[in-house]
């Protein structure tokens, strides 16, 4: 059983994100999705300053078996990537939540922010 | 005595040779699967409204050594000229302990692909070598393992540019001093991908505003000049750059990575590879360690196995179309593996003071003849490596007919120019005929004893090292080539070892007599750009090979043009998507591919510009009727085709297959059948009968071209009259046949032509008798296996008569759920039975898919049940609790010969049960060379060079 953080919100395609409360939001990738993927050896970040849409393709993960397409959860720019990720992909299976995080985005709507599932919603879209 | 002389003529003799099971195998094997007779099973399988009826028999078997007599007549029509044409292909001297030890060698040729990296060390040692000599020439960072050849790969430098480049611009620079071929090329993969191509001179480069820009070095005008400045121009407005290269040239000549370039690629062709009338020969794709990710074709890297030690794999395989498939970097599969090693192995043997020799020699024999030119007052290109292009005015004519006579062939540059090619075999005598050509007399002295010289600005003379790894530096003499070869050849798990019961893959047999034409020199030393008059033997080759292969799959004509069966899948795509447009049908390109397709056909479609819609499968994984006839009405305005791969990827002859050939013309759509499984469909249901508009047939499965341990291929498409204007031509040598030459795929007009001769022979020597048995036994050797191992693992699919086609795939899913033993450490315990593993993981996650080939006899076919049913104890074992899930032979395996003989041996199993888990193993026994090896730890620490020689010491 995968954990789901009650503090976040998340896409169906498997991203979470965190409200910073301050106009942007921390994107990252769920535990469940880390342990769809296996063991993760790398991770194409995006470019700071790049504008990204909602449910488009954003940043790539990749493990030993599969590259899956990270999509954008929200329409913004992006303000911040994890560097981390470069030197040290496996954070993505050890600490999906935390260390992993992928990249910050600058909210160029927060109703985006509404679109998104909760907790439960996403616990049982992958039941 | 009954017999008459005719009986003894022994005619027939190849077929009992291919095929595996003599007649009394046959019988027994009947009786185990429950059937009366072959043609009983065939009646149960292949389903009755695709059978051929009036099948035509009339090509009857030739003897291996008639057949060899009647090529070889076919040979000597061929003439073997001096060639100084260059555009790409330079006669070279092909090393004979090379051409003996490697490239007439089955422990290399009949090798696979290396995706099972344990039992492939050596090869992967060969290519990393490869892909070393790439990197040392060209200055880049990192190389690929070789791509199909220098214009597709050309093609694959526009895309990595264009994916790499987020700059908003579709416009690519392509220097006019390019090989025309390579600009062919370019221009046909980018017209599907919306890429516009400018062609201009490189002077007028900084008029455009480009995202990428490809430059010849030197280029086709024999010049030799500095492209610092330029590759800077294109950076500065944020544009990429690919160098296409001479791998002999960068010898001496300064390196393109110190230039700028981003990406380099070109040919190793002229590194010991025969010019084989076109191929095949390994190209190359270099960069800079930022385009790695996203780099086309198969990169060697350097990991660790699980007892720490250095082995190689290949790295980054997620890009790849059988993971990625719509998405992936290229659609490429196949590349040239065989020829990569053969140009790595020459390089080991010159080593870099050798090479230094020969491109000194090649450069000073140049020079010496533009001082002679310039002296008789002819003008050429000012700065050279080794080509000069001559300005003969009204001469010119006269000049080439002059060489002609002599069988010395120049390349008419233009009008009034004439280029001329300097190579490895070309002599001081060569140098005297050449410039007698032109009215010029040499003498031997004149030309020895002049200094060693050479055509370009000395600031572009090379100055760093090259090849110093030791590898490079330790094996000149024969004797160490040869045991060095060895040595690896050993390391690795070939037809020669044992059956490879690779589904999808059909490992048959390439025989002798079908591999020994290849080298001759009528048509190994034919440049694909040779004069007409020259080349009667292989045009009555090829056309005989179109006959032979259009009779075998029922279409109308073939374009033997593709180099690959991904290639063949382009190409293929290409016509059809020509055809539309010629009706005025611009809009169809809904390419629909059934779930449980190869990841190469979305990869293909992907490539040919068309949107991929998946049609579902059904429980029993064939293509769904419904659903198909759904999509297929909603896309009636844009449908293009449906790639549908026949007897399925599920190996089972679906029964509604002219159903859904029905389906998809009746909205407008082409049917593209999918040539893969072909093995189990000639003599018995040719595609071109049942529905099928095109196909591509791998002739490196069916036949017999050898895999080569990851190539060479071909992929000849077959097409119905109605796609046969749209096939691809040539712009240097128009493809014969065709009224019209569309652009190429491929950059010789018959892509690799001169492993042709395998398939002719063949087919030659099996006869259509021959053919059909060999399906026949195909679908009985499969049926056996399947049998045989059904009562230990689950058979995942069957046709309506449970059975199988000429593969079948058994589950593992069930048993990893009780057990946890998985997929792939059944793959790996395989090999200590010395056995390759079947195919993992395709089409479906968590089974193996087991293709015998006819060529299997049934004790071979037995050792390998034993060895799966042995497999299969031992898992019981681990579930009923005797060995721990953390602690067995199978988690454990490989087992190497290294850690069976340390001094601890701390396993709950013994050293015996590891090694020797059937008694017939210890009389035949394979060592694995290294443990299983470290997938993650590879990727994560990419490293694709030769390691330090002290990572291999304990």
């Amino acid at each position: 059983m995968s954990t789901i953080p009650e503090n976040l919100k998340y896409a169906d395609s498997h991203e979470w994100v965190l409200d910073n409360g301050d106009g942007t939001v921390t994107i990252g990738i769920t535990d469940h999705a880390q342990d769809l993927l296996g063991d993760v050896v790398y991770v194409e970040l995006p470019e700071v300053g790049a504008e990204v849409t909602a449910k488009e393709q954003f940043s790539l993960v990749e493990s030993v078996k599969a590259a899956s397409d990270i999509y954008a959860p929200v329409n913004g720019e992006i303000t911040e990537v994890n560097e981390a990720l470069d030197d040290a992909p496996e954070l993505i299976n050890e600490s999906p939540f935390e260390g992993a995080w992928i990249a910050k985005v600058k909210l160029s709507d927060s109703a985006d922010l509404d679109k998104l599932l909760d907790a439960t919603g996403y616990a049982d879209s992958i039941e | 005595m009954t017999s008459c002389i005719r009986d003894l003529l022994n005619n027939d003799e190849f077929m009992a040779r291919h095929i595996g099971p003599d007649a009394a195998e046959q019988e027994k094997m009947l009786a185990t699967i429950g059937r009366s007779s072959l043609s009983e099973l065939i009646d149960k399988t292949v389903p009755q409204a695709i059978r051929q009826a009036n099948l035509d028999l009339s090509a009857e078997p030739v003897s291996e050594s008639d057949a060899l007599i009647q090529l070889k007549a076919i040979a000597e029509k061929n003439k073997v000229a001096r060639s100084f044409i260059g555009m790409g292909y330079h006669d070279t001297h092909v090393p004979s302990p090379i051409l003996r030890n490697l490239l007439e060698n089955p422990g290399w040729y009949t090798a696979y692909t290396p995706y099972q990296p344990e039992i492939s060390q050596g090869r992967l040692e060969a290519l990393l070598n490869f892909q070393q000599v790439v990197i040392d020439l060209t200055g880049m960072e990192i190389s690929n393992a070789s791509l199909l050849d220098e214009a597709t790969a050309a093609a694959e430098a526009m895309t990595l540019m264009k994916r790499s480049n987020r700059k908003k611009s579709d416009l690519l620079f392509v220097a006019s001093h390019c090989l025309p071929q390579t600009i062919d090329v370019i221009k046909t993969r980018a017209e599907l991908l919306n890429i516009e191509v400018v062609v201009d001179d490189i002077a007028n480069f900084s008029q455009y505003d480009v995202f990428g820009a490809i430059f010849q070095y030197p280029g086709i005008d024999g010049e030799v000049a500095d492209l610092t400045d330029t590759i800077a121009a294109a950076h500065e407005q944020k544009a990429l750059t690919s160098i296409a290269v001479d791998l002999l040239s960068l010898v001496l000549l300064k390196s393109p990575g110190d230039m700028g370039a981003d990406i380099v690629f070109g040919s190793a062709q002229r590194f010991g590879v025969p010019m084989g009338f076109g191929g095949p020969h390994a190209a190359f794709l270099a960069t800079k360690d930022a385009f790695k990710r996203s780099m086309p074709g198969r990169v060697i890297g350097v990991s660790k196995d699980v007892h720490g030690k250095p082995a190689l794999r290949m790295a980054m395989q997620t890009r790849e179309q059988h993971i990625r498939r719509e998405k992936a970097t290229s659609n490429i599969c196949t590349a040239q593996a065989l020829l990569a090693m053969m140009a790595g192995f020459y390089a080991v043997y010159h080593g870099p003071d050798g090479l230094k020799k020969i491109a000194g020699r090649v450069a000073a024999l140049t020079d010496c003849f533009a001082k002679g030119l310039q002296a008789k007052g002819f003008t050429t290109n000012t700065s050279y490596f080794d080509t000069l292009v001559v300005t003969t005015g009204e001469q010119t004519d006269a000049i080439l007919a002059t060489a002609e006579a002599k069988l010395m062939n120049f390349y008419k540059a233009s009008e009034s120019q004439i280029s001329i090619s300097i190579s490895e075999t070309t002599t001081p005598a060569d140098l005297i005929d050449l410039a007698a050509c032109f009215d010029i007399t040499l003498t031997l002295e004149n030309i020895t004893e002049s200094d060693a010289s050479q055509g370009f600005d000395a600031s572009l003379l090379r100055q760093d090292d090259i090849l110093t790894h030791p590898v490079f530096n330790s094996h000149h003499s024969e004797t160490e080539l040869m045991r060095y070869m060895h040595q690896l050849e050993v390391k690795d798990i070939a037809l020669n070892q044992s059956m490879i019961p690779l589904g999808s893959c059909t490992m048959k047999l390439n025989a002798a007599s079908e591999m020994i034409p290849v080298t001759w020199a009528e048509f190994g030393r034919i440049h694909p750009f040779a004069p007409n008059n020259q080349v009667g033997g292989y045009h009555a080759l090829l056309q005989e090979l179109i006959d032979m292969l259009s009779k075998a799959t029922g279409y109308d004509t073939i374009s033997l043009q593709p180099n690959s069966g991904a290639q063949g899948e382009y190409a293929g795509l290409l016509a059809i998507d020509k055809y539309h447009k010629s009706r005025g049908d611009h809009a169809r390109n809904i390419c629909l591919i059934p779930s449980s397709a190869h990841g190469t056909n979305p990869a293909s479609a992907a490539l040919a510009g068309m949107k991929v819609v998946i049609v579902k499968c059904d429980e029993d994984g064939n293509i769904d009727l419904v659903d198909l006839a759904e999509k297929a009405e909603k896309h009636a305005d844009d449908l293009s085709c449906i790639m549908a791969t026949y007897p399925s990827t599920h190996g089972v002859f679906e029964e509604h297959i002219r159903e859904v050939c029905d389906i998809v013309h009746k909205f407008g759509g082409q049917v593209y059948i999918d040539g893969a499984n072909l093995n189990a469909l000639v003599g018995v249901a040719p595609p071109g009968a049942f529905g099928g508009d095109v196909s591509h047939l791998n002739l490196h499965k069916t036949f017999c071209i050898p895999h080569g341990g990851g190539g060479p291929g071909m992929g000849p498409i077959g097409v119905k009259s109605h796609l046969a204007p749209f096939l691809p031509g040539h712009t240097v040598t128009p493809v014969m046949g065709m009224a019209e030459q569309h652009g190429a795929v491929s950059a010789a007009p018959y892509g690799s032509a001169s492993i042709l001769v395998i398939t002719w022979m063949y087919i030659k020597m099996m006869g259509d008798k021959g053919l059909r048995d060999a399906t026949y036994n195909a679908i009985l050797n499969a049926n056996y296996v399947a049998k045989r191992l059904g009562d230990h693992y689950p058979v995942l699919y069957t046709g309506k008569n449970d059975t199988v086609a000429h593969e079948c795939i058994i589950d593992i899913r069930p048993l990893k759920a009780e057990s946890g033993i998985s997929e792939e450490d059944i793959a790996k315990r395989l090999m200590d039975f010395g056995f390759h593993a079947p195919t993992m993981s395709f089409p479906v996650a968590g089974t193996l898919m087991i293709e015998p080939t006819e060529s299997e006899n049934l004790e071979e076919l037995d050792r390998f049940c034993d060895a799966m049913i042995q497999i299969r104890h031992e898992i019981t074992k681990v579930q009923s609790g005797d060995w721990t899930l953390e602690d067995n032979p199978l988690v454990n395996a490989p087992h190497t010969a290294n850690s069976l003989l340390s001094t601890e041996w701390e396993h709950g199993y013994s050293r015996q049960e590891a090694a020797y888990p059937l008694s017939w193993i210890k009389a035949r026994k394979y060592w694995p060379p290294v443990g299983r090896i470290d997938n993650v730890y590879g990727d994560r620490n990419l490293f694709c060079e030769c390691p330090p020689i002290d990572g291999y010491e304990d």
